[in-house]
């Protein structure tokens, strides 16, 4: 393993892809029933990979912790999915989408990978459209669309506050047309626990049967990962409560490098936390700051209720501190304005952290049932969660962690740093740099699944037509299916006191405090002291009853939290190495006057990509330089 | 609150069941349902007991992978929430809470409260799809459809999968759930090409898992988290009726 080559096709960003196509080795028909590959993870850019997969021919095998692919977590993406449409004759186009994230993504985002992602996003609503997504229409029978934070046109497309759960359903649907075809083969119930690797090339995984805990081996071809993201590092989070990184990082210990892990979204508009037991934090979509406005009562410990605070006693902070933008700026800086206001002791509610999500003017211009129309099912949520009522009174929310912009490093083809094995959707690194503009990760996941990795994969699996099946008994499986066993015995045999649940809250405490939505080099060493410390805790103290041979959820929860006491230490050395502000990585010592991120383009305009070094060792960090083409590098305002 | 539990216990899906009571002393109001269970669970680890399965995920009301039976209701006696969104603060000190899994025969239990509801899934992948390749749509726009199409689409569309209709039903009926599809794709331009072979194929192979009729209760409707309406069992019929 050497070098980061990013594969990026030569001609100006617009031809690329074109080229790209044009000039990539093919599988014909015959051969693609020969070829078998596996998809892990059922979400918009497994599901849709495995569907396009399957459509062409090949043989697919896809596996999913959930009973059902259908519960994959792109299920709850709220607001919307972006396209370069124009439908709204607004100056929208290909390279204004590509522009507005790579601007959004504070230039840490690779070039010709968000072009791609920008160019097939019209594909993407069409093909979801023909699958039957019942997207919003206007009255004339086309698709509505609306705005999103970070732009100034309106691009999103959306199915109310529901759209990740219809696109997902989309997926799915065109997933059963396969598994009912008999091209894909659907293994629901079952948890990646490694990746098996023959000479230098991905073959396969180890997956255990979640309900009997058998250990299973599947050999193919070539593997993708669609695993999602690691939000869940903070315990609570907008993620699914299972979600987690055990995939990604048991294929980043077998050779796949990590990039910008410590490039994580902190979501501003969520339901703040209501009690110590709390496991997840819900999230309120962006859109809703097409008609909400964001305040906090100017006067420190005011003590009213907000319908009776007079206008001239209220702060729009965004409003006032980025007019240009209002309260559609990017979720990072809206993020750290919230607690700039917090942490300065204009906070609401009875933690002081919340500020207010408004309705009022909104509601008073365009009526109660305009608002219902557009975010009922969002309003209903909110007050089925806090018990008020939102058409009444303004939403509290706050901050909470959300999305992970960093993942497996990936090239052109999306191809990771192992020969054959490809990273999609939110598990790769590629497309949002270090902040991701909204709406943007449903078009991300579907347009890399449906239409990039089906693309690209033909240009591998071209020179892999006369290799045969891979057989399961070769020994690099035996030694991973040894592994697994070893790691799940280990797990089984501390017989401590506490469940892996009480060790998850404990990390993600620390992770939030030290390694949030700021972070300074003092806070960052503390972190790792304080994760070192809790991961001998963990290994010591830990109870998992019951045994391998069962289900057994205990067990699952701590092999994650297990990764997780790793990953959390790549992520701060990450965020240690990058001495500068930029998106979401925010360090308290390199900010502008004014409290805004302060980038240094000259030292660290690049991709740190991680190798990881065998057991005990540091990681090593290769750098991918980051060339700007067609945009140039410019300080990231919103004023 | 102090809190009885009695919770059905099934080591797997051959053993015999039963119900064991657990003692709740600390559950605060403010706790949903699964965070309850959570904190039993972690009582259950520190005394090395094998805590009571359940399947959840997102715990926002969305993926469909929770759903208990509590008092004699799919996702408790709050109407229109599912099992993750049900607080604490509807029931009272001193409460006894009966929880079961879904009981339905093509939902045989897997542990505890889990079930298999994999045969929701193989209905699907009889026919609850469109037919159309990646890369072979037609340009969005240019097959328009009624907003009120669109939008009747959507409510049908929202189901979460749950399968709490079903554990509703006193036969163990899907057709709440078959319905919602059928009238997600027979609304929609898109989906009419394909609707005669679809409603067939859903229908029979709903009929080969073992689901029975509608019982025309309304119970299913009644429970429904996401509030699918009766509507779509009626348009089924209908589109099943047109298919021959």
């Amino acid at each position: 393993m050497g070098k980061l080559i990013s594969k990026i096709p030569d001609g100006p960003l617009s031809q690329k892809w074109t080229r790209y196509r044009a000039s990539s080795k093919l599988v014909n028909p015959a051969n693609k029933k020969k070829l078998e590959i596996i998809v892990v993870g059922t979400g918009l850019s497994g599901a849709g990979a495995a569907s396009a997969l399957g459509e062409l021919g090949y043989n697919v095998k896809v596996f999913c912790y959930q009973d059902s692919p259908r519960r994959a977590h792109s299920v709850a993406a709220q607001g919307g999915i972006n396209a370069a449409k124009n439908y709204q004759n607004d100056g929208d186009s290909t390279y204004r989408l590509f522009y507005d994230m790579i601007k959004g993504g504070d230039y840490r985002a690779r070039e010709a990978n968000v072009y791609r992602a920008a160019e097939v996003s019209n594909q993407v609503i069409d093909h979801f459209t023909a699958l039957g997504v019942p997207f919003a229409r206007d009255y004339g029978g086309t698709l509505d669309t609306r705005s999103f934070g970070g732009v100034q046109v309106s691009r999103t497309f959306y199915a109310k506050g529901q759209t990740g759960q219809q696109c997902l359903l989309g997926c799915y649907s065109s997933l059963s047309r396969q598994i009912k075809k008999g091209n894909v083969k659907m293994f629901p119930r079952r948890e990646m626990l490694d990746l098996v690797v023959i000479d230098g090339k991905a073959r396969g995984i180890i997956a255990r049967n979640l309900i009997t805990g058998e250990i299973e081996r599947h050999g193919a071809h070539a593997v993708v990962l669609a695993t999602g993201g690691y939000g869940t590092i903070y315990y609570m989070s907008t993620l699914a409560v299972n979600s987690n990184a055990s995939a990604a990082w048991k294929a980043h210990k077998r050779g796949a490098f990590f990039a910008n892990p410590s490039f994580v979204q902190i979501h501003p508009t969520c339901v703040p936390q209501l009690n110590e037991y709390q496991s997840k934090l819900t999230l309120m979509s962006e859109s809703l700051r097409n008609d909400g406005r964001v305040w906090v009562p100017k006067a420190k410990d005011d003590k009213r209720s907000p319908n009776d605070i007079p206008e001239e006693e209220r702060d729009y902070f965004l409003e006032r501190r980025y007019p240009a933008f209002g309260n559609l700026v990017p979720r990072d800086v809206s993020s750290r304005a919230i607690k700039e206001r917090c942490d300065a002791g204009n906070g609401v509610g009875e933690t002081k952290l919340a500020v207010y999500l408004d309705f009022r003017d909104a509601i008073n211009k365009q009526g109660k049932k305009a608002i219902e129309n557009k975010y009922g099912n969002l309003f209903e949520m909110y007050k089925t969660i806090t018990g008020s009522d939102p058409y009444e009174g303004p939403m509290m929310i706050y901050p909470a962690g959300h999305y992970t912009m960093g993942g497996l490093w990936v090239d052109y083809e999306l191809m990771t740093t192992i020969q054959g094995l490809y990273a999609i959707g939110e598990s790769n690194f590629s497309d949002h740099g270090a902040n991701r503009l909204g709406a943007s990760s449903l078009m991300q996941a579907a347009g890399d699944g449906y239409f990039v990795v089906p693309n690209t994969i033909s240009n591998y699996l071209a020179d892999e037509i006369r290799t045969p099946k891979t057989s399961i008994d070769k020994p690099e499986f035996a030694e991973a299916e040894k592994a697994s066993v070893e790691r799940i015995n280990k797990l089984l045999s501390i017989r401590g006191k506490q469940n892996a649940a009480s060790f998850h809250k404990r990390l993600g405490k620390i992770m939030w405090d030290y390694v949030g939505m700021t972070r300074n080099e003092a806070g960052l060493n503390k972190a790792l002291v304080l994760i070192r410390e809790l991961q001998k805790e963990f290994w010591t103290d830990l109870n998992v009853p019951g045994t391998a041979g069962e289900l057994n959820m205990e067990l699952e929860k701590a092999g994650r939290v297990a990764d997780y006491f790793e990953l959390t230490q790549l992520l701060i050395t990450d965020a240690l190495d990058r001495k500068e502000s930029c998106g979401a990585h925010f360090r308290e010592e390199y900010q502008t006057p004014d409290g805004e991120a302060l980038r240094n383009d000259q030292e660290y305009a690049y991709v740190a990509a991680w190798e990881y070094a065998g057991e005990g060792n540091a990681h090593i960090l290769h750098k991918e330089e980051l060339k700007f083409e067609e945009v140039e590098m410019k300080v990231r305002s919103y004023k | 609150m102090k809190l009885t539990l009695k919770i059905w216990r099934q080591k797997d899906s051959r053993a015999k069941g039963t119900f064991v009571t657990y003692r709740m002393d600390d559950v605060a109001p403010e706790m949903s349902f699964l965070e309850m269970l959570d904190a039993l669970n972690k009582k259950l680890v520190e005394e090395n007991k094998d805590p009571v399965a359940f399947d959840h995920d997102c715990r926002e009301g969305i993926c469909g992978s929770c759903g208990m039976y509590i008092n004699g209701h799919p996702h408790g006696p709050v109407p229109a929430i599912t099992t993750c969104h049900l607080s604490m603060r509807y029931f009272k000190d001193g409460d006894t809470i009966w929880i079961e899994p879904w009981r339905a025969k093509p939902f045989p239990v897997i542990k505890d409260l889990i079930v298999d509801r994999s045969a929701f899934d193989k209905i699907q992948s009889a026919g609850g799809f469109i037919s159309v390749n990646a890369g072979a749509a037609p340009e969005a726009n240019s097959i328009l459809a009624k907003k009120k199409h669109a939008d009747d689409a959507f409510d049908s569309a929202i189901c979460i999968g749950c399968g709490a209709c079903v554990a509703a039903c006193k036969n163990a009926s899907a057709m709440l759930f078959v319905s919602a599809k059928i009238s997600q794709f027979a609304l929609l331009p898109q989906g009419k090409i394909e609707a005669k072979e679809r409603v067939r194929a859903m229908v029979e192979k709903m009929d080969e898992l073992g689901f029975g009729n509608c019982s025309n209760t309304g119970a299913c409707e009644a429970e429904c988290p996401k509030q699918i309406k009766l509507t779509n069992i009626a348009r089924m019929n209908r589109e099943y009726y047109k298919a021959f």
